[in-house]
């Protein structure tokens, strides 16, 4: 097996050397009945050739050669081969978490970059080398508030993304969390006098998205008072990291959830991605995750380390702030790399040209009869269409011209049929655009 | 330098400061295309309120400038690719290349979770196929795919073992986790909604069984073991472990991080388990990347299947798809559908060797023993079994000359080594933790036992080098103290 | 060398009676074992402590030990400069670093801890076990 670095001579000499027999003696502590007498039945071996194989087969059997609007949590957007390359690297690819600071200087400095990136994007004070994705750094935020507040109540917008509410839920579930959801407005933001009414001091955490799952922007500083007015901590989760480049950051917010997908990872069909949680200085002690932080050695020389382990599980065991053990070390890297390509201007540019799209295409599809805006309220690069007919039937005829249409919001939000999802961004062209509209319209021609 | 260090050379690296520390204004390392739309007003689409400046203090780099920067910051990391990485319980194999390739590919990078399910066949039926291949490696009868590593994956084991124990009537108050076990196991039980009860190991490292038939009754809702255990032994006892639990109605959970030890050689679903997680990023080979991401598939026995997180993937008449409708479901533990670009790579592996991972398992039982025999005149070995995929010793006989394990470890590193993992499992005093997985030939096994027996020799005959070790990288040990006490945790112009 | 008018838990905090209330901190023994003490973690004044129960922790770079209440009580006060230097406790645990004063619910309760006497031997016991 070309993985496989011994010779059956070298395998006989070490055995030898052990002082056993044979082969089988290295699993006598494994009682005999227990032991597997047959071959695993497994597919394989293959060899290199014939795995490739096997992955373009079973790539031919999905996407390829359609065009997207999907958005809704995971979103296309340019990727530099500079980025992959380096990370490609074995020094990166093939290390370990880096716990030995003197030969992990080089994922230790990034990883302090990467902090310091992530507080330069979002407004706050310290960022934490990421959480398994977005999902569950929401989840993360709000245990986070629960811990900082003592209390157990948490309000959350129903216009959160429905997965990460499903996770936040299933976590709750053991905890004594009871988490209130919150409608929303004819601007598609958060009910917010509804929450100033449920606001009490028994509340945890507000949380919310922005830009939310409807693609809207969320009034963050008016959800700030709010949350300060009863001793609770505003959550804002963002799921769309790009929007940062020119939506005012949520600096008022006391934690910040976001997913780092958007910056130069693949959506590989759902993860893996990187989920960060941003948050205040004082606040530092009570935050989960990895945390590399700026030192000497002993001549004075700058270095990274590792720091605040004593949060950790294998430090604190059942004491500790949460259960995590991995970081995504690796896909904080590529958003890293990305980000200093993309560096001030870039980022700029690209959030401009995502509401550039974004503005042409809902002008576009504003124009084909019976179809129009769902919700009044500022927009990024997403927003939701309103349909004379089933998203559904829609997206059949479009699928018929290699087009994934607006995702039907009603599988989430039942009280929203005939509502669609569209996501544009710097990599969808006009043209793209223009089909998408002509393919609705003729969509919407067909007799039902 | 020692003539007896033979693996590793100076190193050789360049500096480099901060990215920041490079910026000036107007660089840039990305351009995109003209926009072919009109241009709009940011502040009139959004509201001038909605709207930001330019993000304060960003980089502003040329595309060769970050070429460099992190080409040479790379250099200053260990990794696999250089050589053996002997971090017990860690598993650090090699990483094959093709699993990089695979997940790269056209039509599995660029798929979108949402996009129909008659445009993922392919991504569904690679979940399928390794859910399958995992089943059979694990004698389990379920799989789920979706915890994102393998802390989550415990968590997800615990909740279903919740969801049964509730099912049956009574959720039970508490988990019985050995001392020997990872912190996670413990911090994974409170997330649960479990107490915690610890239980010693016995003389000879394994569960004291005359304890664990006394403590376990009907309060108990599961045992969490690691088998083989952090010291690298088979828990002999497990089938009894098993009856016992099984008897009072309690289940058996197993952390599968030593999985690397077992597959194809017996399977923890003949032994009595009834739900255990995998670390793909350890036992199926996918790259840890400093630190992840991982994936933490849970294998279960039937009666469990039906709690497992939603979606599942089904197959009717040869189409797959997702069943959501799961009511007995514990509900999601994560976005999507699990770190679907871990799972490639994992596919990708266990296709390589197919039954073959049989001889993976065996060698890398080989050469921990191999280890053991060579070091065991030297260092201190507090459980004289024959070991399972690693081994550990004790700093016992150093730390009469003041040579504590991470003296040794970091030592190591001047040998070009990364060190073993330090102080860990808890109930051995000052243990040095050694698992050197399949990956190492016997050249790089010899090298490295060579470099054990002179740093033995060094703590004997010159301690002082070995206490101020590490001396040939580019930062000695780091004022960690300073670090916590006064955290700098972001740059600041 | 352990002050002799304080009293001594076998969880190695210290508590300096002054008629109803006392005030506590750790002994030299437990920062000697600690390390580097990086950070602590108080209650806030008013908080009601009871004996044997954690109070609050105090953190090395690897390990955080919890800091048990040596008898019940208000904390009126709490050692705000340990905030910001926490390396006290390694300079000067029996003195500077206090960590908090309470108003004792029942005084008489001091009399059942050791004093220094009994302490020393206590920790000479301990000292003696793990070097064996």
């Amino acid at each position: 097996m070309r993985y496989l670095p011994k010779s059956d001579s070298e395998r006989r000499e070490m055995l030898r050397a052990i002082g056993f027999d044979n082969f089988e003696k290295l699993f006598q502590a494994i009682p005999e009945a227990f032991r597997l007498k047959r071959p695993l039945a497994v597919p394989g071996p293959l060899s290199e050739m014939e795995i490739i194989e096997y992955f373009r087969g079973r790539a031919a059997e999905n996407s390829r050669g359609y065009t997207s609007f999907l958005g809704a949590g995971v979103y296309h957007h340019h990727r530099s081969v500079v980025a992959d390359a380096l990370l490609q690297r074995g020094e990166f690819l093939t290390s370990y978490t880096p716990y030995q600071a003197e030969i992990s200087q080089g994922t230790l400095q990034a990883i302090f970059e990467f902090q310091t990136l992530m507080c330069q994007l979002t407004g706050q004070e310290v960022a934490n080398a990421s959480m398994y994705d977005g999902s569950t750094a929401l989840t993360e935020a709000v245990l986070m508030a629960e811990r900082l507040t003592g209390r157990q109540r948490v309000l959350i917008a129903h216009s959160v993304h429905p997965e990460y509410r499903q996770v936040l839920n299933t976590y709750a579930k053991n905890t004594g969390l009871r988490v209130e959801e919150f409608g929303f407005s004819a601007s598609g933001q958060l009910a917010i006098d509804a929450v100033r009414k449920a606001a009490n001091d028994e509340v945890a955490a507000v949380v919310v998205q922005s830009p939310n799952f409807f693609g809207v922007l969320e009034q963050i500083p008016a959800l700030a008072e709010i949350a300060r007015g009863c001793g609770a901590l505003l959550v804002v989760g963002i799921t769309e990291a790009v929007s940062l480049g020119i939506a005012r950051p949520p600096a008022d917010a006391d934690i910040i959830a976001m997913e780092a997908q958007s910056f130069g990872l693949p959506p590989s069909y759902g993860g893996p991605y990187a989920g960060v949680i941003a948050t205040k200085e004082k606040f530092v002690r009570q935050m989960p995750g990895r945390l590399a932080g700026q030192t000497t050695d002993h001549q004075g020389r700058r270095g990274f380390c590792l720091t605040l382990a004593t949060r950790e599980q294998h430090i604190r065991r059942e004491k500790a702030t949460s259960n995590i053990c991995t970081n995504q070390a690796l896909c904080a890297l590529a958003a890293t790399i990305h980000l200093c390509l993309l560096g001030k201007q870039g980022l700029r540019e690209q959030a401009e040209q995502n509401v550039a799209k974004s503005q042409f295409a809902l002008a576009q599809l504003e124009t084909i009869a019976g179809v129009r805006r769902a919700f009044s309220g500022p927009v990024f690069n997403e927003f939701v269409m309103e349909f004379p007919r089933s998203v559904k039937m829609i997206n059949a005829q479009l699928l018929k011209n290699k087009i994934v249409g607006p995702m039907a919001l009603g599988r989430f939000y039942p009280e929203l049929t005939k509502r669609g999802l569209v996501c544009v961004t710097e990599t969808t062209t006009r043209e793209e655009i223009t089909r998408l509209v002509e393919g609705i319209d003729r969509a919407l021609k067909v007799p039902v | 330098m020692s003539d007896k260090i033979t693996k590793a050379g100076r190193h050789v690296s360049q500096d480099e400061g901060l990215i920041f520390e490079k910026s000036s204004p107007g660089k840039r390392g990305m351009e995109l295309p003209p926009l072919d739309v009109p241009p709009a007003d940011a502040a009139k689409a959004l509201g001038a309120g909605y709207v930001r400046a330019g993000v304060e203090g960003f980089p502003e780099v040329s595309e060769i400038e970050v070429v460099r920067h992190f080409t040479r910051i790379s250099t200053w990391n260990y990794a696999i690719d250089y050589g053996m990485y002997p971090l017990g319980s860690c598993t650090m194999k090699y990483n094959p290349r093709v699993n990089e390739f695979v997940a790269r590919l056209e039509g599995i990078a660029d798929e979108h979770p949402y996009q129909p399910v008659d445009l993922s066949q392919g991504c569904l039926r690679i979940l399928k196929t390794l859910e399958d291949i995992l089943k059979e490696v694990t004698g389990m009868d379920a799989v789920t795919l979706q915890p994102a590593a393998g802390a989550q994956g415990e968590l997800t084991g615990l909740l279903l073992i919740r969801a049964y124990l509730e099912s049956q009537g009574n959720p039970r108050k508490k988990v019985l986790i050995p001392d020997s076990a990872h912190g996670t196991n413990p911090a994974t039980a409170v997330i649960a909604g479990y107490a915690v009860e610890n239980v010693k190991s016995d003389a000879n490292g394994g569960i004291d069984m005359a304890r664990l038939a006394e403590i376990v009754n009907a309060d108990v809702a599961a045992l969490m073991i690691t088998n083989p255990n952090t010291l690298g032994i088979f828990e002999r006892n497990i089938g009894e472990i098993a009856k016992i639990l099984h008897a009072k109605g309690a289940l058996l959970y197993m952390d599968g991080a030593n999985m690397n030890a077992l597959a194809g050689i017996a399977r923890p679903g003949d032994f009595g388990v009834d739900v255990m997680h995998l670390n793909l990023h350890k036992t199926f080979s996918t790259p840890h990347g400093g630190g992840g991401p991982g994936a933490g598939p849970v294998a279960m026995k039937k009666i469990l299947g039906p709690f497992m997180p939603t979606p599942v993937v089904i197959e009717k008449e040869g189409k797959l798809a997702y069943d959501y409708n799961r009511p007995k479901s514990i509900g999601r533990v994560k976005a999507f559908y699990g770190n679907f670009g871990v799972l490639v790579r994992a596919l990708a592996y266990a296709l390589a060797y197919g039954p073959g991972m049989r001889q993976a398992s065996e060698d890398a039982v080989l050469n921990a023993n191999y280890i053991r025999k060579k070091l065991e005149d030297v260092y201190e070995l507090p459980y004289k079994l024959p070991c399972m995929h690693e081994v550990v010793f004790s700093d016992s006989r150093q730390k009469k000359n003041g040579v504590s394990t991470m003296d040794i470890a970091k030592r190591l590193i001047d040998y070009g080594f990364h060190p073993y993992t330090t102080a860990f499992p808890l109930i051995v005093h000052g243990a040095l933790m050694i698992e050197p997985t399949e990956s190492e030939s016997k050249e790089e096994c010899d090298q490295f036992i060579a470099a054990m027996r002179s740093i033995a020799e060094e703590s004997a005959t010159n301690p002082e080098l070995v206490k101020t070790a590490p001396h040939t990288t580019r930062v000695g040990r780091l004022d960690e103290v300073t670090a916590a006490r006064k955290p700098i945790l972001r740059w600041k112009p | 060398m352990y002050p002799t008018n304080c009293r001594y838990t076998k969880e190695h905090e210290w508590i300096k009676m002054d008629g109803a209330t006392g005030t506590v901190g750790i002994t030299e023994y437990a920062q000697h074992e600690l390390g580097d003490v990086v950070f602590v973690e108080l209650p806030k004044i008013g908080a009601k402590i009871s004996t044997g129960q954690p109070f609050g922790t105090v953190e090395s770079v690897k390990a955080v030990s919890e800091i048990y209440a040596p008898v019940s009580g208000e904390v009126i006060e709490t050692n705000a400069a340990l905030g910001d230097a926490p390396e006290k406790i390694n300079q000067d645990p029996h003195g500077a670093a206090w960590l908090i004063k309470i108003k004792l619910s029942n005084p008489s309760e001091v009399n059942s801890l050791m004093d220094a006497a009994a302490y020393q031997a206590y920790i000479a016991e301990k000292q003696k076990e793990t070097s064996a």
